[in-house]
C-alpha cells in the first residue's frame, strides 16, 4: 500500500489537537512496542497502541480518527508504566475519544437500555458513571 | 487517632461490606474513620485530557472540604476514589494554571494541602503491620490468598506513589499480618477491564479470565481486592468464562476488609458474602477460617 507522508499532514490540525489536549509528544516514541505487548485490551483492537502513535507521528489522521482501539482502551496505564520514554498512551486514546465525542454528530457508545435489570442491580455505580463519562457525547 | 474518611457512592450501596467491615475493623484496631459531611461523588474517572477541568471540580471540593474541617489526611477504601482524589490533588499541587482555573470556578482556596491515603497505607504506615499482627485474634492459617492490586491503586506511580509499580508488596504484607499465606501470581497488577465492562464486555471477560486463572494456578483459595469495580468484574464474569471454558475453576473474590474482619473475629454472617456470585464460604469453611 502506498502511503503519502507530507509536512502538511504531520503538522495537520487534527494531529496538533491530539497532541495539545493529551499533552503527549508522539515523537518521544521510538516504536519499541512494549505498550502493545503489555496491553490487556489488544485482542479487541484494530490498531495496536504503538501503531496509533506511529500514525500520529506520520500525521495520518484518517487512520486513527475512527479506530476501534480508542474505544476499547481501559485506561489501565500499563503501557505508560512500561514505556521507556514515558509516553502516556491512555491520554492519547482519551484525546481521540473526546475529540470524537465533541463532534456535532457524535453518538453515544453505550445505551443504558441494553443492560438487563439484573446487571444494573449488580453493577457498581463506578462502572456506570465512568462508562457514561467515557462513552457519551460531551 | 481520627481520620477524615471519604466512602464514595459505591460503598454506600453495592459495596456496603467493604465500607462496614472497614469501619468496624478500624474501631477494633484503635482508629476512627470520621466520615466527611456533605460529600459528593468523586466522579469515578480522572480526566486524562488537559482541557477538561470540570471533572476535577468535584474531587477538588472534597479535598478542600477536608482541609477546611481541619483534616490533613483523607482516607479512602475504594481504589477508584483513591485514584481520582490522589491524581486531582497532584494537579492541585503541581499545575498552577489548572489549579487557578478550578479553584476560581469552585470559589475555594486550595493548593493540594490534603494528603490522600488509602486504608492499606494507614495500616502499613500509621498502625504498622507488626501491630496489626498482634491484634489478630483469629489468624487465617492455611488460607492461600491472591492479592490482586489492579490498576488504580498503583498507577501512575509518580502521582500515586503507594508502592513499587511492577512488584508491589503492601497487600502481601497485609495478608501475612493476618496469618494467611499470600501466593505470588503474575497477573496481580494487570487490569480487570475496568469500565469496559459497560462497553466491551469481552475485554472485561478476557482480562478477568487471565487474572483468575493465574491466581488459581498459583494455588490461591481466593482473591482479595480493594476495588468494587474489580470485585464486580472478577466475580460477575465467571459464569461467562465457564461458558467458553468448561474446565475453568471458579474462585471467590472478596474485599480485603472482609478478610481483615474475619481475622479480627467478626462473624462471617455479618460480612455480606451472600452478595458474592461465587460463594467464598465453602473454601473459608474448608480451611477452618469460618465455622460450619
Amino acid at each position: 500500500m502506498k502511503t503519502v507522508v507530507s509536512r502538511d499532514q504531520v503538522q495537520g490540525d487534527f494531529v496538533k489537537k491530539v497532541a495539545e489536549i493529551s499533552g503527549e509528544n508522539f515523537f518521544n516514541c521510538y516504536q519499541c512496542g512494549n505498550c502493545s505487548a503489555g496491553c490487556p485490551a489488544v485482542d479487541e483492537m484494530d490498531l495496536l497502541p504503538s501503531q496509533v502513535v506511529r500514525y500520529l507521528q506520520l500525521g495520518l489522521a484518517e487512520e486513527v480518527r475512527n479506530c476501534k482501539s480508542m474505544w476499547v482502551c481501559a485506561a489501565c496505564l500499563i503501557c505508560h508504566a512500561r514505556c521507556p520514554k514515558g509516553v502516556d498512551i491512555s491520554k492519547i486514546m482519551e484525546a481521540l475519544r473526546v475529540l470524537r465525542l465533541r463532534e456535532v454528530d457524535a453518538v453515544a457508545q453505550i445505551d443504558v437500555t441494553d443492560f438487563s435489570a439484573d446487571y444494573l442491580e449488580r453493577a457498581p455505580q463506578i462502572a456506570m458513571i465512568s462508562g457514561y463519562r467515557k462513552f457519551l457525547p460531551l | 487517632m481520627k481520620y477524615p474518611y471519604f466512602p464514595g457512592c459505591t460503598l454506600y450501596t453495592k459495596a456496603k461490606k467493604l465500607d462496614e467491615a472497614g469501619r468496624e475493623c478500624s474501631r477494633r484496631l484503635g482508629f476512627e474513620l470520621d466520615e466527611l459531611p456533605d460529600w459528593t461523588c468523586c466522579g469515578a474517572t480522572f480526566p486524562l485530557v488537559n482541557d477538561y477541568h470540570i471533572a476535577m471540580s468535584g474531587p477538588t471540593r472534597i479535598l478542600a472540604d477536608t482541609k477546611d474541617q481541619g483534616g490533613d489526611k483523607l482516607v479512602t477504601l475504594c481504589s477508584v476514589c483513591f485514584n481520582v482524589l490522589k491524581r486531582t490533588n497532584y494537579v492541585m499541587r503541581t499545575d498552577e494554571e489548572r489549579r487557578a482555573k478550578i479553584t476560581d470556578f469552585i470559589e475555594r482556596d486550595y493548593h493540594g494541602e490534603t494528603e490522600v491515603m488509602h486504608y492499606l497505607q494507614v495500616l502499613r504506615d500509621d498502625i504498622g503491620f507488626d501491630q496489626l499482627k498482634e491484634k489478630v485474634g483469629k489468624p487465617l492459617e492455611g488460607l492461600k490468598v491472591a492479592c490482586y492490586y489492579g490498576c488504580l491503586l498503583l498507577r501512575p506511580v509518580k502521582e500515586i506513589g503507594l508502592d513499587n509499580m511492577e512488584n508491589p508488596t503492601i497487600f502481601e504484607d497485609f495478608v501475612r499480618a493476618l496469618g494467611a499465606e499470600p501466593v505470588e501470581f503474575p497477573f496481580k497488577i494487570e487490569c480487570c477491564g475496568a469500565f469496559q465492562t459497560v462497553h466491551s464486555m469481552d475485554v472485561a471477560t478476557r482480562c478477568s479470565r487471565n487474572i483468575l486463572n493465574s491466581a488459581r494456578n498459583s494455588g490461591a483459595d481466593l482473591v482479595i481486592t480493594t476495588c468494587p469495580l474489580c470485585q464486580f468484574n472478577l466475580d460477575d464474569r465467571q459464569p461467562e468464562i465457564l461458558k467458553s471454558e468448561p474446565d475453568f475453576a471458579t474462585i471467590p473474590v472478596v474485599y480485603f476488609t472482609q478478610l481483615l474482619a474475619l481475622a479480627l473475629e467478626m462473624s462471617a454472617a455479618d460480612l455480606g458474602f451472600e452478595r458474592n456470585l461465587i460463594d467464598p464460604l465453602p473454601v473459608l469453611q474448608a480451611k477452618g477460617v469460618v465455622g460450619d
